[in-house]
């Protein structure tokens, strides 16, 4: 289980203190497919880099199955059981994807280890077992193989950051057949920020985070028509003020 | 040859015993072993040290290995090896030189190489340079090779020092005939207070000639490393430059690449840059599990494989 208490990170910009996350309590069960979503900038990312160890909150604490892990190294909570797929993930020159995948599982993988990662993703594995984690990617080709190296991690908490971003639509289609198909195994807990209606339907539960604090949490069933309600209202007022623009 | 020995003919040539196929081993300045072929000929130069080595035209799938030991403190070994490769044949030649100083005094070894690749044939050449020993002397290596490969020729080169050589020189020129190709690919890791150059040109002297330089080091501690790598351009031919250099600690790296199209129709490119490792692949491997060190040597051994 995931339990985030509290949680704060403050930054000083130009002297001015910003709340990028404000006490945020948050609690996952084990097992859930959890979508986090909300509006750009509202602290989504940083709220996942904080589970993972890449930023160090200012206050609050983050427990995993029990153990507090506020200041615990990345290295640390990885052995942990903790994972995470970069919205943009670097590149590598000369490291092979095979290597990659080979380190995410901590050991040698066979040929059809490796491909089966790689098919999740929608890639081919004999074409890029061998390829260069490095600028000969596209863009869409990286976020793929960034989520390929979290699946062979095989984490108990999978963490994907936009996990959509750059997918084109077919490799977006089975990239939601992986997610469904992970958590029907139901040995992991994912966590999942997006803006994808397709992803968001997967999802167990939803966490709708704005302005650095968690507006709204619980099942999707309840969350989902209260954030459609407030697209409508967004929608609405955009309209409004369309109107007498043009007016 | 002794054990210590073996193990710098293992790290350079990659060898445990006697290979198949054509080869010279020199130990120390002097012959140690060698063995021919019916298609790879090796005969001692009377005139100067070295060997020249015969290919005939249209042998396939040989090798032949050439590797050099220095074992002996206060030595400079000059060698002159010359390589004639027949037409159409096609071929693999190990070199490499491995120094173990346990003196004061400096170890030396300058390998000239000339190769004259007849038309269409295809060598890949390699050649590794290590450096060991618990001696204060210093373990210097000043190979100097000249490339000329006739029509439809080819060569891929590659060479790597990787640790250990003190101070390096290393000059390769290429001289391409039309429709042929020279790719050169470098490695190269200095650390403490070592030193590396490497001038490297290739001249693309016929139509449709390629050339391709892709260096890639990384230098560590005080050490300093200079590249001058020049693609010239002559006929209606690509050549291609790309330098990539990590830098750590107070190493410094001067990378100076040249293109100089001499033809209308010469179309060259290149590319150069050096920086530290990046931040987030160091994150991305704490991420998945490796230690700050364990991950900054993966990064490291990705980017010299």
């Amino acid at each position: 289980m995931l339990e985030i208490k509290n949680l704060s990170y403050q930054v000083d910009a130009d002297g001015e203190n910003l709340g990028i996350l404000q006490n945020i309590d948050l609690t996952i069960p084990d097992g859930r497919l959890v979508v986090i979503t909300g509006p750009n900038g509202g602290g989504k990312t940083t709220l996942a880099k904080t589970i993972m160890g890449l930023v160090k909150p200012t206050a609050g604490q983050i427990l995993w199955n029990g153990t507090d892990i506020t200041g615990l190294s990345i290295t640390d909570r990885s052995k942990l059981g903790v994972s995470y797929a970069f919205q943009q993930p670097p590149r590598f020159k000369g490291l092979r994807i095979g290597d990659l995948l080979a380190l995410a599982a901590g050991r040698e993988l066979t040929h059809a280890q490796q491909c089966s990662y790689l098919t999740r993703v929608g890639l081919c594995a004999n074409d890029y077992i061998g390829r260069e984690m490095d600028a000969s990617l596209s863009g869409g080709e990286v976020k793929r193989v960034e989520i390929a190296t979290v699946l062979a991690r095989g984490a108990e908490l999978m963490i994907f950051d936009e996990p959509e971003a750059g997918i084109d639509l077919w490799s977006f289609s089975q990239l939601t057949k992986t997610f469904r198909a992970l958590h029907e195994e139901g040995s992991a807990t994912l966590l999942i920020i997006s803006h994808q209606e397709r992803i968001i339907d997967l999802a167990d539960d939803l966490v709708l985070v704005s302005r650095g604090h968690v507006e709204a949490h619980g099942p999707k069933e309840d969350i989902l028509p209260r954030l459609l309600d407030g697209m409508t209202v967004a929608r609405s007022c955009y309209g409004k003020k369309e109107a007498e623009s043009h007016g | 040859m002794d054990k210590t020995q073996w193990k710098i003919m293992k790290e350079i040539a990659d060898l445990e015993k006697t290979p198949q196929g054509a080869y010279n081993f020199r130990v120390n300045g002097q012959l140690d072993d060698r063995h021919t072929t019916a298609n790879i000929d090796i005969v001692s130069k009377t005139d100067k040290p070295g060997i020249d080595i015969i290919i005939k035209p249209g042998t396939k799938g040989e090798s032949v290995h050439i590797p050099v030991v220095l074992s002996q403190s206060g030595l400079t070994d000059v060698v002159y090896n010359d390589f004639y490769v027949g037409e159409g044949a096609e071929v693999d030649i190990v070199a490499g030189c491995g120094i173990h100083n346990t003196g004061c005094e400096t170890a030396q070894h300058d390998g000239i190489h000339t190769f004259h690749i007849g038309k269409g044939a295809r060598v890949r050449y390699v050649e590794r340079h290590y450096g060991e020993g618990p001696g204060t002397g210093k373990r210097v290596l000043n190979p100097k090779t000249e490339v000329y490969l006739e029509e439809g020729a080819s060569i891929t080169m590659e060479m790597t020092q990787i640790r250990g050589v003190d101070s390096t020189i290393r000059d390769t020129v290429a001289v391409v005939g039309p429709g042929a190709e020279c790719i050169m690919n470098e490695k190269l890791l200095t650390d403490g207070v070592q030193t590396a150059e490497s001038n490297m040109e290739i001249i693309l002297n016929g139509d449709g000639a390629t050339g391709r330089v892709v260096s890639r080091s990384v230098a560590q501690g005080d050490s300093v490393q200079v590249f001058r790598p020049c693609m010239t351009g002559k006929a209606k031919c690509f050549g291609h430059v790309q330098c990539d250099s990590i830098i750590m600690d107070a190493a410094k790296i001067k990378s100076i690449p040249a293109i100089d199209a001499q033809d209308l129709d010469a179309q060259l490119i290149h590319e150069a840059a050096i920086g530290r490792i990046a931040g987030d692949q160091i994150l991305k491997l704490l991420t998945l599990g490796l230690t700050e060190e364990e991950a900054e040597e993966k990064i490291l051994e990705g980017f010299l494989s």
